[in-house]
This record gives structure tokens, sequence and C-alpha cells, in this order.
């Protein structure tokens, strides 16, 4: 197994065990960028001599802890990527669009400056659909990223150069957002796990703005105990972030319990519909007698109002990215506004027009009620399971440009996403199986704040099906 | 035809916070370096968020209370968005349809004796009844449709071709207050402005400057047709001698902005009314825009007229929950409000015996109120009346050594109180002493002494003063009538 190959966990133990260094860890890493970035296009910027500096730092510093004081850095030498839209000081953050293309932060994200404060080495900024818009990476500026599993098809988005780096062992965790499944889509698509935290759960500063009341700050990892690794050290109230609340944060990696039993899982019945491929239908009712097998009881339940998800997203956020976006008018960074892309330029006339006078009430207002509903849908299932699980993507990884040429059809493949999103709830995406060589996931989620137990669910899958064991062929 | 004016008023007031309302960044901008007080919010940078000022938010709410409003229990702030280089977001946050404070009023003509009565065009009920109190007393009712915090947008300054921007300001807290459209005349306006600033400064929340920019004003001007007795049709005869107006107001308004001090208020404004009536008088109607008032040409001119009327999309800003606040903290707030002016004058002219005209000077700043009323406590132990303290600080004129004016708030009350007193101070006189000058003022003096024993008081004072004369100190003028009296008997 060579370095790059390793998850956190098992790097962690190897640096404490001195049995390798970071910059060995580190080196291998950025040789495998250097290998296979210029096919699968995963990255923007590779950070190689700071990277190889922060590593060397870490390895003078792990020959110095004490045991204890090394667990106090739970990331020291890890080679993390940063998806291009969290603000890295200093280094290059272009959120995949022409207009920022050359624009260099004065300041780092908060969680940019967790991940750092314990240890984290910043490999690199992954390349992403411009500014989150998008579900297949191929609305990058910067080109499209590939799926290392298949060099044809996408690897989902927006987070696709994040999924893509941790799939093809190029890090060994990447930072995304998910803000209508932009985590949980590439983890699907990329055989890895992908977190969406509650909304508020983590810090929002420093990371560009999409869809302020749908962003959730997420990560993609090769397994969910990396994932609940990474939670603990991002999550939290942040007085930088008015809408991060004050709620106490339980120790999600201590004492991950793979136990099940007694568990309810709900199935909702609008997520298996004939919208559904019959192939992931499949992997996913099978994922659910797994759980079954493992003690856990599953229930038929009703998300009703699931169907008006999609067009309620496809109001709210295109309204928010309208304001959003309305800051980079090129004065004080960044280049003009002819430089956005075609699927911005379309979120914020759709956005403009659905906050306009005489338009505000039938579309935005309307549409934020709607998700009320949406949300008391989740409230009122939450009574009676514990969580729920239900497919991430209605059809598995397209080929490149398939469904370029019509936006709507790719607004479609959020059906399944939005509705945690629009509830604020959290959603945890891991592997379950393969389509035609392609990865399929499924999601679970909580209601809000049940990071640890969506953890602990996922936990269980994984160690029973090992499906992260698995890696892409890469030539 | 006769025209009245309608005017509202829209007023900006920069709160003197520490930081700005979204950031931690100073807020205080007066002649700082251009751009030294910025940070990633302020400046609009990617990735930044807001996070309200809370003590700004306090500070709003006691303006409202000031003002007499309701504070509401829920509320929130809007995004506001429009494009210009000053506001680095593309929107600002302002509040919408939820803000702080609503539905207050201030009241005009207290400080005069007698005001002619007019009438107000109050629709609401809850106004009524002021109204009512108001005509009773003959003073003027200013409702206040709301009072709501914003942040005020960066500093543009225009040199040649070019456009400096100077984001120190960007962020600062922005308390807007806004009337609705009863006032009748520039008098009216610059009085309200004086109270507002008056209150402001008592609550400690702004300095209010109109000449560095922290109180600004846009007067928005109409003129309404008023249709006299003798042009009415005959059934309306019946209100002879008054003035009967329509109901309706007028269907366009003339927003007036870049006043900056009180001088320019009252100019600004009588000249757009004269502007105006000259346009209505022609049969025409005054196009609805914004002017801007040109200091050196004593005008207001058209500023760059917008195609349209901005759409600003308001919607709830979804980076800060809604602020909800309870009836205590409410109460809370208006427990921790100083004693406005408008009751410390009350009270100073009661508690303290002054005239109007000596309480409005004492209670026009806080700090000179407060300091009175220490020295009023060390006058009461020297048997020193309040009234001869007014007296004493509104006439004298305090000098130093070098012969230059200072402020008197700055003896302390126990050094105001030995100076009045040395001023005061009457040398007590030898017995013997007064009663030779005495005799001699009366031997020297025979027909004052004739006329003061035929009953004329005056010759008395003459005697007074006479004898006052005879010596270079300051003497009891009491002593020296007792002794007069008796003597001339």
């Amino acid at each position: 197994m060579k370095l790059n190959q390793l998850t956190i966990k098992e790097a962690q133990e190897g640096l404490r065990n001195k049995k390798f260094s970071s910059v060995e860890l580190t080196k291998a890493c950025l040789d495998q960028i250097k290998k296979h970035n210029p096919s699968l296009n995963a990255f923007i910027t590779v950070c190689e001599d700071s990277a190889l500096h922060e590593a060397k730092k870490a390895d003078i510093q792990i020959n110095n802890l004490t045991i204890e004081q090394f667990n106090n850095y739970p990331l020291l030498g890890i080679p993390i990527a940063l998806k291009d839209l969290f603000s890295t000081k200093d280094i290059k953050t272009t959120a995949g669009s022409k207009v920022l293309e050359n624009y260099i932060p004065p300041y780092n994200a908060t969680v940019v400056k967790k991940l750092k404060n314990a240890g984290a080495v910043s490999i690199g900024k992954t390349n992403l659909d411009a500014w989150g818009h998008g579900a297949s990476g191929e609305n990058s500026d910067f080109g499209p990223t590939k799926n290392p599993w298949n060099q044809e098809y996408v690897p989902g988005g927006s987070s696709s150069g994040s999924g893509v780096s941790v799939a093809a062992d190029m890090c060994l965790a990447a930072t995304g957002t998910d803000t209508g499944g932009s985590s949980r889509l590439p983890a699907a698509f990329c055989n890895v796990v992908g977190l969406k935290p509650t909304y508020g759960r983590v810090s929002r500063y420093g990371v560009i703005s999409m869809a302020s009341s749908l962003d959730s700050i997420g990560h993609l990892t090769k397994t969910v105990e990396d994932s609940a690794l990474i939670f603990n050290l991002t999550a939290g109230q942040s007085p930088d972030d008015a809408t991060t609340p004050n709620k106490k944060l339980p120790d999600c990696i201590k004492n991950l319990k793979t136990e099940v039993k007694g568990l309810k899982i709900g199935r909702p019945k609008e997520y298996f519909t004939q919208a559904l491929d019959i192939q992931i239908k499949c992997l996913t009712d099978n994922a659910l007698k797994k759980y079954e097998m493992l003690g856990a009881e599953i229930v038929n339940i009703s998300l009703p109002h699931t169907e008006y998800a999609n067009p309620c997203y496809y109001i709210i956020q295109p309204a928010e990215v309208s304001s959003n976006l309305a800051r980079y008018d090129g004065i004080r960074y960044g280049n003009t506004r002819d430089e956005f892309g075609d699927e911005a330029k379309r979120r914020i006339m759709l956005g403009t027009y659905t906050l306009s006078t005489g338009y505000y009430d039938a579309y935005y207002k309307k549409a934020m009620q709607v998700r009320t509903l949406i949300k008391r849908d989740f409230e009122n299932a939450f009574k009676k399971v514990d969580a729920i699980v239900t497919p991430v993507s209605p059809t598995p990884p397209w080929k490149i440009g398939e469904k370029i040429n019509d936006p709507l059809k790719m607004y479609l493949s959020d059906i399944f996403t939005v509705t945690a999103n629009l509830a604020g709830i959290p959603g945890l995406a891991l592997p379950i199986g393969f389509v035609g060589g392609l990865p399929i996931g499924m999601q679970i989620l909580g209601p809000q704040f049940s990071e640890q137990k969506l953890f602990e669910i996922g936990h269980a899958f994984e160690q029973e099906t090992m499906f992260y064991k698995q890696k892409p062929l890469l030539r | 035809m006769n025209y009245k004016p309608i005017i509202g008023l829209e007023v900006h007031v920069e709160l003197k916070t520490k930081s700005k309302m979204f950031c931690s960044c100073k807020a205080e901008y007066f002649g700082e370096k251009p751009n030294s007080n910025t940070c990633p919010v302020c400046l609009g940078l990617p990735g930044a968020l807001p996070v309200p000022n809370k003590k700004a938010i306090e500070w709003c709410v006691m303006i409202g209370q000031a003002l007499n409003c309701k504070i509401n229990n829920f509320s929130k702030f809007d995004r506001k968005n429009y494009f210009y280089p000053d506001l680095p977001k593309g929107y600002q946050i302002s509040q919408y349809d939820a803000p702080f404070s609503h539905n207050g009023y201030a009241i005009l003509g207290t400080n005069e004796e007698k005001t002619p009565e007019s009438k107000t065009d109050s629709g609401q009920s809850t106004y009524r009844m002021f109204t009512c109190q108001a005509r009773m007393t003959a003073k003027r009712v200013i409702r206040i449709r709301r009072v709501h915090m914003e942040e005020d947008t960066a500093k543009l300054t225009h040199i040649g071709d070019n456009s400096l921007i100077d984001f120190n300001r960007s962020g600062v807290p922005l308390v807007e207050i806004v009337t609705e459209p009863d006032f009748e005349n520039a008098k009216e306006v610059v009085e309200y402005l004086k109270i507002l600033q008056q209150i402001v400064r008592y609550l400690g929340v702004s300095d209010a400057d109109m000449e560095k920019g922290y109180m600004r004003l846009e007067p928005n001007i109409s003129l309404k047709p008023v249709i006299l007795a003798s042009e009415a049709r005959p059934e309306s005869k019946k209100d002879a001698g008054q003035a009967s107006m329509t109901n309706d107001l007028p269907n366009y308004k003339v927003e007036v902005k870049n006043i900056n001090s009180f001088g320019f208020v009252k100019k600004a404004i009588e000249y757009e009314i004269k502007r105006q009536e000259e346009i209505l008088k022609g049969g025409k109607t005054p196009i609805q825009e914004t002017r801007g008032w040109d200091e050196d040409k004593q005008k207001t001119v058209t500023q760059r007229t917008k195609e349209e009327a901005n759409d600003y999309r308001y919607f709830p800003e979804p980076d800060i929950p809604p602020i909800c606040l309870s009836e205590s903290q409410i109460s809370n707030f208006k427990s921790q409000m100083p004693e406005l002016p408008d009751i410390k004058l009350a009270r100073f002219i009661k508690e303290y015996d002054l005239t109007r005209y000596y309480a409005e000077i004492l209670t026009r700043e806080k700090r000179k109120a407060d300091h009175f009323e220490k020295i009023i406590r060390e006058a009461n132990k020297n048997n020193i009346s309040p009234k001869q303290i007014a007296n004493f600080i509104v006439n004298e004129k305090f000098v130093n050594i070098e012969g230059k004016e200072f402020d008197w708030t700055l003896m302390s009350p126990v050094n105001m109180i030995k100076l009045h007193l040395s001023l005061n101070k009457t040398t007590s006189i030898d017995e013997k002493a007064l009663e030779r000058a005495i005799k001699n003022v009366i031997a020297e003096n025979a027909k004052a002494v004739e006329n003061f024993k035929s009953g004329k008081e005056t010759a008395l004072m003459f005697l007074i003063g006479q004898t006052i004369r005879q010596f270079k100190e300051k003497i009891d003028v009491k002593k020296i009538t007792e002794m007069l009296k008796k003597m001339l008997q």
C-alpha cells in the first residue's frame, strides 16, 4: 500500500509511530497529483512548495511532541485538499471562475484556520463547478474534472475536484460545500464518504457564498471514521458567523459504535419512484436489507412534499445567488462581470427575476413557505424513525457532455439531495456498490445536530461492506 | 390658488459605537487615513459574513423609545440590492418590513409660549389623542413612521475623471428615522432637527454633527393646492373663513439631498417650495425626482435622473437570524435611558423655579445640565438658591487668568460656589461708619429726604444709592436700607 492510499486514521498511526514522515506522505500525494492531475483535472492550484514546507515543520513537531501532545493535533502532517471556494491566505482562490482567476485572499476561512491549527498540510485547491453551480464538475471555467473510475464520465459536483482528489488518493481528505448536494453527489459518484453537516454547524466564514440559507460546509474522506474526525475539528459555534448556534458538540470519534440494533431506519417512498434508476433502487434496497440483518428496523415512511423540493430549491437558491454574486464588480478585486460563465448568468437572471417587485410573493416568498412544509415532513418523519436512507442520485454518473446542454436535465439530478438543504438537516453519503463500473452511493439523513448518529449508522454499514478498499484503476 | 407644503423627512444618524455595524472594525472614521479601518466584512470580500453589533441595536431601540415608538418584539434585517461603487457587497443590509421601532411621534412648539393652531391630517386613531392634546396646548405633532437600523456606505471622492473610494465609513451603524409628511414649512423642519439632534446627544448615541456628516437629512417636498372659501362652491360656504383641503397627497414628491448644515436646511426647503409653486402655477406638475442642494449656486439642481425607479428586491437577510426582543428587554432599555430633554426642561422649571428661558439654556446640553445640578447641590449647603446660581451662570462671563473665556462646566461645584460667594461678598462695615455715612447723605440730600417723607419710595432708592457711593467696597444693601429707614424717622 502506498502512503497516499492510507486513511487519516492509518496515517495518524504511522506518523505517531514514526513508521514514515509527513514529508514522505506529502511527497507521495504530490507524486500522485503530478501523475494523474493532468488527465483528471482535480486541482486548480497545487501548493507543492508550501506543502513540503508545512510537512517538514510537522515532522519536527512530531519528533518533539509527546504522544499526549500529538493527540492535540489530530491532522498533524496529514495532507488535506481545499475546495477552491475556501479562502486561503496568500493562496489563489478562484471559485472555479475566470472572474476570480487571479484573486488572492488576505485571510483564511475559519475552517481552513481550524484544520491548519490541527496541523494539516494544505496540498492544494480543488476544481469545482464555478461558484458551486453544478452537479457534474463541467461548469468549471478551468475545464471539467474527470471521474477516476471512468474518465469519460462525470465525477459529480460541485465539489468535483474534492471527490476525485480523495478517490484518486491525491490527498487524505478534502473540504467541500453542500448547497443542494454538492458534497454528497461527488462522494456517491467517486466511491468516497461525503458529509453535509446540519446548517449552521460549521462556520461559513471565508467560504465563498453561494446560497446563504442553504450552504453547508462539509468534507469528503475515504472512511466514515475519517469524516467524524474532520467534523470534530470543523464544527462548533463561531463568532464570525451569526448563523452558528451555541449547541454543544459531542465527540463524534470517541466510541464510534457499529451497533445499529433497535435503530429505526426510514425508507421514504417518494425517493423510490419511477424516476429512480432500477439498479440504484436495487443497491439501495440491498443496503437497507443489510441494516435489517444488523438488527435495525426498516420503516416505510412518506415525505409527501418531496416533489416540490427541486422547484422550491431552484427558486430560493438562484435568488440568494443573484444577491451574493453582486459584489463581483471588478472594482476591489477580480475581473469584471463579463467573465461570468453561462450557468452563473442563468442563475443570476433567474434569481433577480424571482426577487423582483410583482414576482417576489409568487416565487421567493411562496418557495420559502413550501420550504417550511418540506422541513415539517422531516420533523414528522423523525418522530417515527431515527434516520432516513435514500439514494443520492436518481441516475448513475453520466457521460461528460451528456447533460451540459440541457440545464433543466442537469437540475433534475438534485431531486434527492436538495431536500436536506431546504430542511437544514445533516446527510452522510457513502458507497453502496457499482453500476457499470461506476460508483453508487446512498445518503443517511438525520434530524438537526444528529451527525454522531449518522456516523455510527454509516460506520456500521461501511465496516460490513468495505467498499472504500476498492480503488479506481489509474494509468 | 394657494399651495400648502407637504414635507416628510428622512434623517440618518450615525451611531458612535466602538465598532462598525457588522464587523469589529473601528467605527470612528473622521480624519482617519483612508482605508485604514477595514476588514473582509466591510470590504465585501468573497466569503465574508456580517455579525450584528448588539450595542448598535440597543441604541437604535432607545432612539425609537425616545421618539415614543412601539418597539417590535420580532424584527429582522433585509437586503436592499442595488449597484454602486460605494456599496461593496452590491447590497446594503437594512430593514424593510420589520423595523425595530415604528409609529412614534415628536412634538414641536414646546418652546414657544404661543403657536398658531394648525390642523394635522392624522387619520390614525392612535395619534388623535396626542393631536387633541397638542391642539389644546397649541403644539404640533410630527408622526414618526419608523426608526430602523442599517449600515453606511463607503465614501466617494471625485477628483477630475477619477473617483476614489474610502471604505473606512463602509459598515458604520446608521439609524434611519422616517417621518410622515407632516411638516408644513422649513421652520418646523429645523425645529424637529434640533430636537432630534438634542435627543440623540442626550442619549449619548451620536454626536449628530451635520457638518461632519454624522446626521444627514433628505426632505421630501411637494405642494398641495389649498382651496380658499371664497373660491369654494356654495355648499361649502359653511366653512367661511377656513381653508379646506383635498384629502389626497400630491401625486408627486421631490427628494432633496446634500444638505449639510442647519443654515442650508431652511434655504433649500424654501427654494424648493418656491420652485415647485412656480411650476404648479404654470399649470404643470413638478417632475418626481431627486434633486441636490448646490451650496455655491444656492439652489436645488436635478441630479442624474434614473431611468426607472430602483427595484431593491428586498428579501430577509439569510446571514443574520431574526432578533427577538422580550418585553422585559424592551423595558430594560427604556430604564437605561437618561432623562430626556423635554422632561428635564419641565423639571428644571418646576423644581428650581427657573424661567423657561434659563431652563432651556441650562438643559440644552446634558453635560451642562448635569453639572448645573451638581452645583445646585453644593449651593444648597451655602443657602444659595438655584435661581441665583442659574442667573449667575447664564449671565456671568467666565474668564481665566489670561483673560480667555472658558467653559464653566470645567469648574468644580465647590469652586463655582466659592466664586459666586466672593463676587457677591459684602464686606461687613463698622456700624458707626455707616451711621456717619448716612448722616452725611441725609444732610446733603434734604430734598430727597423730604420726598421720601412725603411718600416717594424712589427717594429711598436714591438715598440708598448715595450711601453705597460713600463706600468703596460692596456693602450689604439690606443693612443700609434698615439703618436709613431708622435714621429717617
